[in-house]
């Protein structure tokens, strides 16, 4: 043993003997996720968040979040002798004369707008497969608040280098607080700091986007990662996979190699796109002057719905006894997103009101076994993408050569037709694909052999669908004592699938299963955990 | 009649005022033209003047062979197009250098084009639109030499609300747009605020001097032909671009390495 590995085991030894941990970091390593790959999409955003603080925490080191006016004299030429503020001063000295700083700029633009993309892709996958139904509802909460304090930090980044579209953005917000009836006023003096665009928005912004909002984000995120390991990650029916158990890997090693090698992934697609793709350069916007404003001056993709939303709105006001509603800021900026967050926080409620299901769901759906609640899904990802389409007119009529009279027109009567229809259409194609399933299960798989009888009759013959795939489609386990005869019934790849059960996970605290329903077979925790064998057919090494 | 009479004289006394008013501007008028003869005038003037009849000697063929259909024999304008009398040799060298004249057919808004007449042929042309009524004229030398820094703000100021940020474009009402102007010479640039073609104000030289309108043609020049410093431009559309090249790029290639490290064992 080396003098190294003696010291290793040392310390491990003496810290366990102090804190007892060891058996804490040999259950946590040995936890089992399963595997898919649509779980991982989650980690995606954790990855982008873990890149923002890296990348954000640099360009603080170089950032002055000041509205002190300075007479510019860095690299720009264009710039140069123009007065501005700190803020901006130093976020072209980020972009032009601090080493690595407009790489770090780059990839920390790309980060957070991909780090908002993984996070709309990820909420897809958990709402299309119900992974959000009970018990699991609050975490999805969790996350729909972990989305919109995304918008807020992503809102409150735009507004920082103090560049032409970041003024145009800030004054597109004191609109907004403007619009609310009565404390609107109030709203946006109390936001300013008095009229736009005041001296106070900066610094309160700057606190906002470095300190408060992504310490609440990760505050939740982790909240949101402990929820998971309590209750237990979902799974697709499969081999030996049921409501009342976990198949998959174990974190060590095999997902801690993985979640290691895909934050470099991640890391690398980021790097790529910094490195490679200009995003937001703040140099030609010119710095924040009231009295300019550029076309194509737009929001970050994740706030571009709500730009969509006042573009389309027809432009209706209440003017009486003395007040003013605007209703063309008001219902498009305020009252629509309010409406859609909610409903989306309150969605696993609603669901389970409309189904009556009230039971415990460890095993998820396939999409097409659900129709209502993906044709849901469907119909709002269209009224959503309208939106956004909505928010770019102007930059999508400029480039296709169209009327933006015409295409903001279209894109009116699109937000209300087009929904429907698809959910009709993903209504129906659902259901043809569980007709098809049916036939699969039915009458197996078409194997182009053409059997001819004595009698003379033509046969198709047809191939079993495999036991995994029997199961993904039925949640049915097979006889098992009939497999172990030696009569598989199972086809192809039957043989290479068994399962481990682990002793029960006993939980305590806040997450104890107490409140579990009455109902045995709808119990939820705690799930025993088990590792798919390899494919040989062997068991695993214990780890 | 004694009434009548100081009403007379009165009116002849008018008369005689504005006699004598027409005598004074022709007295001035001859006096400056005699001494622009004998102090002012260019040496070479002579040739100078040969030189600019034979252009609009050579303009006028041009124009009556490629824009008289639709302008007119006289440049009174017809049913294809407006009348070109006091329009300036300005407005010939925008239409005619960055190819939106001739024509290709009546739509919205005349697209730019490969130019159809050199140099040459559209300064012969501007001289004889120029003969006809005068109108703003297009300033000889350098039209780059204006103050950058100036240039930028008055940009931002002017220009930026049409045609973006970065000189990129933007949408107008009813297919019509503010065009990009990267394709844009220096003399377009410098011409275009002389004449305010199509849905563009007119800037004349009161509004923005020629030493402003110097500047902001240099700040446009640059910013157009300056390299991105930070990677592929995406078409300086501002953040629509990059949220598509995020999500079909960015996330396509995540969802993609997602799937290739999920089929790992």
């Amino acid at each position: 043993m080396s003098l190294v590995q003696k010291g290793v085991d040392g310390l491990g030894r003496g810290i366990d003997d102090r804190l007892g941990s060891s058996s804490f970091v040999r259950r946590s390593l040995n936890k089992v996720f399963p595997d898919h790959w649509s779980f991982m999409l989650g980690e995606i955003a954790m990855y982008c968040f873990i890149i923002l603080l890296l990348t954000g925490t640099y360009l603080s080191f170089f950032y002055t979040p000041s509205l002190s006016e300075v007479v510019y004299d860095g690299s720009y030429i264009p710039l140069k002798g123009v007065t501005m503020s700190q803020a901006y001063a130093s976020t072209l000295d980020i972009s032009f004369d601090v080493r690595g700083g407009l790489i770090m700029r780059q990839i920390h633009h790309w980060a957070a707008l991909l780090f908002m993309a993984s996070i709309a892709v990820h909420l897809m996958r958990v709402f299309f497969t119900g992974a959000f139904r009970k018990p699991r509802e609050l975490n999805w909460v969790i996350g729909v608040a972990l989305l919109v304090l995304g918008i807020a930090e992503g809102f409150a980044g735009y507004s920082l280098p103090d560049d032409l579209l970041s003024g145009t953005g800030a004054r597109i917000a004191n609109g907004i607080a403007l619009s609310i009836p009565v404390v609107g006023t109030w709203a946006a003096f109390l936001v300013f700091g008095g009229e736009y665009p005041g001296t106070a928005l900066l610094d309160r912004l700057y606190i906002a986007h470095v300190f408060i909002v992504p310490l609440t984000i990760l505050g939740l995120m982790t909240f949101h990662l402990m929820m998971i390991w309590y209750q237990k990650h979902t799974q697709f029916a499969g081999p030996g996979r049921t409501e009342d158990n976990v198949v998959g890997s174990r974190l060590y090693p095999a997902y801690a190699a993985k979640a290691g090698g895909f934050f470099f992934l991640v890391f690398a697609v980021l790097a790529a796109l910094g490195g490679l793709a200009q995003i937001n350069p703040v140099w030609l916007y010119g710095p924040y002057d009231a009295s300019q404003v550029s076309a194509g001056s737009q929001p970050d993709w994740y706030v571009g719905f709500l730009d969509g939303s006042t573009r389309l709105m027809p432009n209706w006001e209440f003017s009486g006894l003395g007040y003013t509603v605007p209703f063309n800021v008001l219902f498009p900026t305020v009252v629509l997103p309010g409406l859609i967050f909610t409903a989306m926080a309150l969605y696993p409620w609603l669901e389970a009101r409309f189904t009556g299901d009230r039971a415990y769901h460890n095993l998820l759906d396939r999409p097409r076994d659900v129709p209502v609640r993906t044709a849901i899904g469907t119909m709002s990802l269209t009224f959503y993408i309208v939106l956004m389409v909505g928010g770019g007119n102007d930059v999508i009529a400029s480039v296709f050569h169209l009327s933006i009279n015409q295409m903001t027109r279209v894109l009116q009567v699109s937000l209300f037709v087009l929904p429907p229809l698809v959910y009709v259409i993903t209504k129906r194609w659902c259901l043809s694909l569980q007709h098809s399933d049916e036939e699969l299960l039915h009458h197996g798989i078409e194997s182009g052999t053409i059997r001819r009888l004595p009698s003379g009759e033509f046969v198709e013959e047809t191939v079993p669908l495999p036991v995994p795939h029997r199961i993904a489609l039925t949640r049915v386990e097979p006889d098992y004592a009939a497999i172990t005869d030696g009569s598989n019934p199972g086809g192809p790849g039957y043989g290479e699938v068994e399962v481990v059960e682990n002793e029960p996970e006993k939980i305590k605290g806040f997450f104890r299963a107490k409140h579990r329903s009455s109902d045995p077979s709808q119990t939820s925790l705690p799930r025993p955990e088990a590792t798919v064998l390899q494919p040989s057919g062997k068991p695993a090494k214990p780890e | 009649m004694t009434s009548s009479s100081p009403a007379r004289a009165r009116r002849s006394r008018l008369r005689r005022q504005k006699v004598s008013g027409y005598a004074v501007v022709l007295l001035a008028l001859s006096l400056v033209g005699t001494l622009y003869t004998a102090f002012g005038a260019p040496s070479g003037q002579a040739q100078e003047s040969v030189n600019q009849s034979m252009a609009v000697k050579e303009g006028r063929e041009l124009y009556l062979s490629g824009c008289s259909t639709c302008h007119g024999l006289n440049l009174e304008g017809g049913s294809g197009g407006p009348s070109l009398i006091g329009v300036g040799a300005a407005s010939v060298v925008f239409q005619v250098e960055s190819g939106r004249m001739p024509l290709a057919a009546g739509v919205q808004q005349a697209p730019r084009k490969t130019p159809k007449y050199s140099i040459k042929e559209i300064d012969q042309l501007a001289a004889f639109i120029q003969s006809n009524g005068g109108g703003p004229t297009v300033p000889s030398g350098d039209l780059t030499d204006g103050d950058l820094q100036l240039g930028g703000a008055l940009f931002r100021t002017n220009c930026a609300s049409c045609h973006n940020f970065a000189g990129s474009g933007g949408a107008l009402t009813y297919g019509k747009y503010a065009p990009e102007l990267t394709p844009a010479s220096a003399r377009v640039v410098y011409t275009a605020m002389q004449s305010g073609p199509e849905s563009m104000p007119r800037y004349g030289d009161n509004q923005l001097k020629p030493e402003e309108k110097r500047a902001i043609t240099r700040y446009v020049r640059y910013i157009t032909q300056a390299e991105d410093v930070g990677g592929a431009s995406l078409g300086r559309y501002g953040p629509l671009s990059e949220g598509l090249v995020a999500w079909v790029v960015g996330v396509t290639a995540l969802v993609g390495l997602t799937l290739w490290i999920g089929a790992r064992a």
